[in-house]
């Protein structure tokens, strides 16, 4: 490779010295290259084991097995898929309008957030064990129990991102926009929310890695189809391998939304990362 | 339009203000004023009581005594009389630069098309033309403070409040935005009343300056500039420059 001046849409730092660089897509790419060998090398090692081990395939299958079996049961897999996506997404919907009117609460007034934020903590003490069985007891089979529950896991780090952003909010920038005539309400959305929306994505991929989970959870303590239910019956005939292959979608799920996540906040928040590429190009 | 009496009353009059914290007096019995058109700067050591001064105008703060008279009419519970400049640019991050230029517009009800239409003309003047769509992050220190000041500017109010506005720019930039300042206030006939604490920078801009006491803040002096204007390089070196300089270090060592 040749060195060349200019990379990408970024002028190199004049140092004199032209260093060569690849085009930033093989850069990215290059970074995952690590963690792409811990995970081969621990399915290799789990591959060997299985293989020359004696433990029987219903023990500990091997992930070749675990993979050709997962897609022999595609279609079975995606059908259970379906259902646990629109609990994640219904509830994950419901935690961010909670999480948000709440964080609003929280901010607007001292008592609330004094008589709010103990209760909000005990929620995140509830073992969720005994809580599941409980939410479908009263609500059914249906997918009410199922989105409550995803909200219950998931509104907390949403919620004490935003409290946490608003009050960050710049001093300075609030009297300025007070001698400008600007009401309570003028400056929490035209100041306070986004100043909070950095905090806000913290808090947003906290959540959505527990989102996902939460649902197979719910799905698992009472549902006719889903991921949760597929799991157990798998587990219930002993098709460990089938267990696995559903553990493999649901963490692919969860890696998916949580590469969304970065998607949204770009879109969401460009001053963000733009600061943040000039930042490493000076 | 009818203010009695011959003489051309005052744009802002402070009269005896008196403001107070927990029974500690931050200001006592400050009286100035600021005619229309006229370039008056606040010279004072750091926590004078500048800035409280400033929070009064801007209705932030209420006075303890005395009274706040604009266009010879009581500031009372007035809001819109004074257009503020911070220290920091405090420029909003998220917001391009058109959209942080019309902040001021919108929070007064100004719809956006119609905020820009009135920022535009003024790009120019600002050194900002074909910067409208960067990001705050993206521009000079120098540049940033344009833009703090145009924003402040085309709220179109009465009077502007410059709070220490170079204070954090390196010294040539600032010596640069000091002679443009000079430059675009006169033919924009601006009203301002500007804080600092760089003795130069206010013979240099005002037309007269007030020098405040160590808190409590007074006015221990009025020094009036009578160099001509425009205003430029020539003018540092100028004689009765040194003298109004010495004359007003002379009053703030003095009290030190």
């Amino acid at each position: 490779m040749t060195a060349q001046k200019v990379v990408g849409d970024q002028a190199l730092p004049d140092s004199g010295v032209a260093l060569p660089r690849r085009p930033r897509a093989v850069r990215r790419l290059a970074r995952g290259v690590p963690s792409l060998v811990i995970v081969a090398a621990l399915l290799a090692g789990w591959q060997i084991y299985a293989v020359t081990g004696n433990l029987g395939t219903d023990v500990l299958p091997s992930p070749a097995k675990v993979a050709s079996e997962g897609w022999a049961h595609r279609a079975e897999l995606w059908d259970n898929t379906l259902p646990t996506l629109r609990a994640t997404f219904a509830g994950f919907a419901l935690s961010l309008v909670v999480g948000f009117a709440l964080s609003v609460l929280i901010d607007a007034s001292a008592v609330a957030r004094r008589a709010l934020l103990p209760l909000l903590v005990v929620t995140q003490t509830l073992p969720l064990i005994a809580i599941a069985p409980l939410v479908v007891l009263w609500f059914g089979f249906a997918l009410l129990p199922k989105v409550l529950i995803v909200a219950l896991v998931t509104f907390f780090p949403i919620t004490v991102g935003l409290v946490e952003g608003y009050a960050a909010t710049d001093r300075d920038s609030e009297v300025l926009l007070r001698t400008m005539g600007a009401g309570r309400w003028r400056i929490f959305r035209t100041l306070r929310v986004p100043t909070a929306l950095p905090f806000f994505f913290a808090g947003l991929r906290i959540a959505i890695t527990y989102a996902v989970v939460a649902a197979i959870f719910a799905e698992y303590a009472g549902a006719t189809s889903g991921l949760g239910i597929y799991m157990q019956n798998a587990k219930n005939s002993f098709r460990t391998d089938l267990v696995l292959a559903t553990v493999a979608v649901s963490s692919a799920l969860t890696l998916v939304l949580f590469g969304l996540t970065y998607v949204v906040e770009r879109l969401v928040t460009p001053w963000v990362h733009l600061a943040r590429r000039q930042g490493r190009a000076s | 339009m009818s203010t009695d009496g011959a003489a051309p009353a005052a744009k802002v009059e402070i009269r005896s203000l008196s403001r107070s914290f927990d029974g500690l007096d931050v200001i006592r019995d400050l009286s100035l004023e600021v005619r229309e058109h006229e370039f008056v700067s606040i010279l004072g050591p750091s926590g004078s009581g500048k800035s409280t001064t400033f929070s009064v105008l801007t209705g932030a703060l209420a006075p303890s005594a005395g009274e706040v008279l604009v266009d010879g009419r009581p500031l009372g519970r007035r809001r819109d009389q004074f257009a503020y400049m911070p220290q920091k640019d405090a420029l909003l991050p998220w917001r391009r630069i058109i959209d942080n230029l019309t902040l001021g517009l919108e929070v007064m009800g100004v719809r956006r098309p119609e905020a820009r239409r009135r920022v535009r003309p003024l790009l120019e003047t600002f050194g900002l033309a074909g910067f409208e769509r960067a990001y705050p992050f993206q521009l000079s220190g120098g540049m940033r403070q344009r833009a703090a000041l145009l924003r402040t500017v085309v709220q179109d109010r009465g009077v502007l409040l410059l709070d220490e506005p170079f204070g954090a720019l390196d010294a040539l930039t600032r010596a640069q935005m000091q002679q443009w300042i000079e430059e675009v206030r006169g033919r924009h006939q601006w009203t301002v009343l500007l804080i600092t604490h760089d003795v130069r920078e206010a013979i240099f801009l005002s037309d007269r300056i007030y020098v405040f006491s160590p808190r409590p803040a007074s006015v221990l002096a009025c020094v009036d500039v009578p160099l001509p204007r425009p205003r430029t390089i020539e003018t540092l070196t100028d004689p009765a420059f040194t003298r109004i300089e010495a004359e007003l270090l002379g009053t703030l060592l003095q009290r030190g």
